[in-house]
């Protein structure tokens, strides 16, 4: 039952001036702006980008300020954001095989053709605080340059499965389903399933990747490949009629390699989890990998009772901006569901009670 | 006489390359760079500018079947000069000058004695100052390349 309330107006408007005056912080200290978000906090960005579902910097960033540094929030934000635009279209498939890379590792072979590239990471720091950064203005160390490399960097799997020991990925052009126009439906496809990872938030999807690891799914996966960098967007305009690029956008891309035992029709082999996300997102990347891995467990012909191999269990529950909804509704008012459940416990310890002193 | 299946590929192919370039100027780099030349005739808008969403495709495994990665803003423009050129831009982001810009470059470019002019002014330099930045990131990438010594290459 509903009733209608009045009143808080007031209360909701001194609330929301606060807020803004929170956010500000100390008024002696210089505001940040949104390019200094984008710039600086690169990592909060692609985050909310990737659960917000929607390549732009510049709105993620925003959606960080307003925010108040809550990513969660601000996928929020940025998803609310885009439901006010209309859709030109879909996009070619990414080409990640052409990216401009600025990182490339792989965990199973040491010497792959086009060769391994560290880029800008965290891996090799000693996760010592770095005081020197409390202050501003220090001088930053020269960035070494050297030759590019002009080789191919050919795919990790496609190595092999140039070798037949990699199952090669169904080729179909068939239009993937879309879950911003049509809700979830079971069994999903590998393309719903892959699109509801790329936007599921990225603490859930680690949780799940870990437990897959810990024996909850029997995955013992390698890291085939990560690469990062840039690639086109291609688009065909149809009043062009011809393919155009309208730019270049950040991606992380990873390539889980997990043995098979083979089934009654393929012979034993390496399968694939498959991991890409928007903007720099390593750790995104791979649990969304172990989970894909998971997810496919039944298509495999293996037992599918872990968690992380459950598709209910996990298109329901990856979705961050879905599962606060759900979980931080119970702060609005609930006063009549409640009153009913209040007469429901009095009756019953009234009768409890009645029934310990006969 | 249409033009021939190759020649219209070449065209394509050309207006495809300078389209890229232009999406990925700023406004103000094309901007800058259209003032080198005479004014342009002043154009017509006859869509936009107009921002909106585009669909990003994957692939699963990377070379397997598509799926929905995640939208991108992408703000797109069509303007027409006084000698009914049309011209037409698609840019990532949400920028409606460089949008219109674009477009309006677009439709110079498509007037063949015009165009080495504004190629040599405009999208020239833009495209060397674009393959300037990607080799700095190439090279800084190559820096960090790993190259891993065995116990016989060290001896």
């Amino acid at each position: 039952m509903y009733v209608a309330t009045k009143g808080g107006e007031q209360a909701i408007g001194a609330a929301h001036a606060w807020l803004a005056e929170t956010r500000r912080g100390d008024a002696t200290l210089p505001e940040l702006t949104v390019p200094q978000i984008e710039e600086q906090l690169g990592l909060a960005v692609d985050r909310v980008m990737a659960e917000g579902s929607c390549h732009d910097r510049g709105l993620a960033a925003l959606a960080v300020k307003q925010a108040k540094g809550d990513l969660i929030e601000a996928a929020f934000l940025l998803r609310a954001y885009r439901t006010t635009l209309p859709r030109f279209g879909a996009s070619a498939a990414l080409d990640t095989g052409a990216m401009h890379i600025r990182r490339r590792i792989s965990a199973t072979y040491k010497d792959l053709p086009g060769g391994q590239v560290l880029g800008p990471t965290f891996d090799y720091t000693h996760r010592l605080l770095d005081f020197a950064l409390a202050a501003e203005g220090n001088a930053l160390p020269a960035v070494p340059h050297a030759e590019p490399n002009t080789a191919q960097t050919p795919r990790v799997t496609e190595l092999l499965a140039r070798e037949g020991l990699m199952q090669r990925e169904a080729t179909s052009e068939a239009e993937p389903g879309d879950l911003t126009r049509d809700p979830l439906s079971f069994p999903a496809d590998r393309a719903v399933r892959l699109q509801a990872l790329a936007r599921g938030d990225e603490g859930f999807l680690l949780g799940l990747g870990y437990s897959t690891q810990r024996g909850y799914g029997n995955a013992h996966p390698f890291v085939g490949e990560i690469r990062v960098g840039e690639v086109a967007v291609c688009f065909t305009p149809p009043e062009l009629g011809f393919e155009i690029e309208l730019g270049d956008i950040g991606v992380t891309e990873c390539q889980m390699v997990n043995q098979f035992k083979g089934s009654r029709t393929e012979p034993p082999q390496f399968t694939r989890g498959y991991g890409l996300v928007f903007g720099h997102g390593e750790r995104k990347a791979m649990a969304m990998a172990l989970v894909d891995r998971g997810l496919r467990a039944e298509e495999l012909g293996e037992d599918a009772d872990a968690p992380a191999q459950q598709q209910e269990f996990v298109l329901y529950h990856c979705d961050n901006v879905e599962a606060t909804g759900f979980v931080e509704h119970l702060k609005l008012p609930h006063y009549v569901d409640f009153q009913s459940e209040l007469e429901n416990v009095r009756t019953m310890r009234a009768s409890a009670m009645q029934a310990a002193a006969e | 006489m249409p033009p021939s299946p190759q020649s219209r590929n070449g065209a394509e192919a050309a207006r495809r390359a300078w389209m890229g370039v232009l999406a990925r100027a700023s406004a103000e780099q094309i901007a800058r760079h259209l003032a080198d030349l005479p004014p342009a005739p002043a154009h017509v808008r006859l869509r936009g500018p107009e921002t909106g969403l585009l669909m990003v495709r994957g692939r699963a495994g990377g070379d397997g079947a598509p799926f929905n990665l995640g939208e991108m803003t992408v703000t797109r423009c069509a303007v027409r000069l006084p000698d009914g050129r049309v011209g037409h831009a698609y840019v990532a982001g949400r920028d409606a000058r460089q949008a219109e810009l674009a477009a309006l470059v677009d439709a110079l470019m498509l007037d063949e004695a015009a165009r080495p002019a504004v190629e040599a002014a405009v999208i020239a330099p833009l495209s060397a100052a674009q393959q300037a930045a990607r080799d700095e990131a190439a090279r800084k990438a190559a820096a960090t390349r790993v190259n891993f010594f065995t116990m016989t290459q060290m001896r």
